[in-house]
């Protein structure tokens, strides 16, 4: 299944709506670096509320992801991480070292405001 | 539960050193109560109680001895010595007490029945064939039933540990304070994380300050479910702050290695709580000059 990544002036917004599948996660990973880069896009959030499982190849991916788009030039925050699965990623040792987490849409938000703000009004 | 070594004794002979041992104990109970008594204070045993509390309790040991003797059975006995350990082990009375007034009991007994059959070295085998492994029943049961009772207060007072509530309060706008109190087992550690996160997604908690001031020390384990917490709490976007760790948390916190760029510590919880402030863009400043 394929994740829409959604327009939102500066920033892209990316809703994983259910679970997905290995290439579904690169394939995503792909589209967003792509797209940072040709929306000139400020920050990216990834919204993963409706996932009750991260594994590590998930994590491991995602990870990358915001460290590719942190080269060229934008933020990336992870929303939405449920309790439960926050605990059980911890406790695989998949701690998401490096990447902005925050605990919904609205707070993601808020974070990169909070982070582009100097760029923003240049 | 019988006394084994009585009865494969009678089987062997006779009831005879039995009986007369349960007559010689009964005739002279006053003075061997006493004898006992006298060596339990002696030896500096259940100082926890007061001397009439002693020779009360000490007669009624001192008859359901004898009457484990006489039945040859240990039903009541047992029955007994958990009652008494009921009531003593509050008192804070020890087992080395407890199985050191009996031991005292039987040694007792046992030089009173050297001083009887003294003459009559025959007799006085069968007389000890018959007594010693009754005596060692004895003991064992009342040993026994005073470890089990023990074993179960400890096992409720965990249970009582375990079913405190662990608050976790919202002391401002988007902050959450956990205090907590008491040993950290990890079935308690788990579910003061779960209480943790859930707060967090339910309050939208951007900073928690767990306070530990009132824990006095943690394993590994548990401190290493201490430094998971945290990671877990950021990745609900949510910063978290220790406060209170005593010299023996920090220590093992740091022989498990934490890495003290991923947890944030501050000495004591109204620090926790000012740093919390800062992180949030809280300033607290007084309104007024304070009453004198």
């Amino acid at each position: 299944m394929e994740v829409p990544i959604l327009k939102q002036g500066p920033y892209l917004i990316a809703i994983i709506q259910s679970a997905l599948a290995d290439a579904d996660i690169v394939h995503l990973r792909d589209a967003l670096v792509e797209k940072v880069g040709r929306h000139r896009s400020l920050g990216v959030i990834i919204d993963v509320t409706a996932l009750d499982v991260m594994d590590s190849f998930a994590t491991g991916t995602l990870r990358d992801m915001a460290h590719m788009v942190r080269l060229r030039g934008a933020e990336t925050v992870i929303v939405g991480i449920q309790p439960d699965v926050a605990f059980a990623m911890v406790h695989m040792g998949l701690k998401m070292e490096g990447v902005a987490t925050a605990l919904d849409l609205e707070e993601g938000l808020a974070y990169l405001d909070q982070r582009t703000r100097a760029v923003r009004h240049r | 539960m019988g006394l084994t070594g009585l009865q494969k004794d009678s089987k062997r002979a006779s009831d005879v050193p039995l009986r007369e041992i349960v007559a010689h104990l009964a005739e002279n109970r006053a003075q061997l109560r006493e004898e006992w008594v006298r060596r339990i204070t002696d030896a500096q045993l259940l100082t926890a109680m007061t001397k009439d509390e002693l020779f009360a309790e000490a007669t009624s040991v001192y008859d359901s001895y004898v009457d484990a003797l006489e039945t040859r059975t240990l039903e009541s006995l047992q029955a007994y010595a958990q009652n008494l350990s009921e009531r003593i082990i509050p008192r804070g009375v020890e087992t080395h007490e407890v199985v050191g007034i009996v031991l005292l009991l039987r040694d007792v007994l046992a030089r009173s029945l050297f001083t009887k059959y003294h003459d009559t070295p025959a007799l006085l085998d069968r007389v000890l064939d018959a007594y010693e492994p009754a005596a060692n029943s004895i003991a064992i049961t009342v040993a026994v039933g005073f470890v089990r009772e023990r074993e179960r207060v400890i096992r409720q007072q965990q249970e009582s540990i375990r079913e405190l509530s662990t608050p976790v309060l919202q002391v401002r706008e988007r902050l959450l304070i956990q205090p907590i109190i008491g040993v950290i087992d990890p079935h308690r550690a788990r579910q003061l994380t779960e209480q943790l996160l859930r707060g967090i997604r339910d309050t939208r908690a951007r900073v928690v300050v767990i306070d530990i001031t009132g824990v006095a020390a943690m394993d590994a384990n548990v401190a290493n479910h201490l430094v998971l917490t945290v990671e877990a709490a950021r990745l609900l976007g949510a910063s978290v702050i220790v406060t209170g760790l005593s010299p023996e948390i920090a220590q093992t916190l740091v022989n498990i290695g934490v890495d003290l760029g991923k947890m944030r510590t501050v000495g004591d919880l109204q620090g926790g709580i000012e740093e919390a402030e800062r992180l949030l863009g809280y300033k607290v400043v007084p309104v007024a000059e304070p009453q004198a």
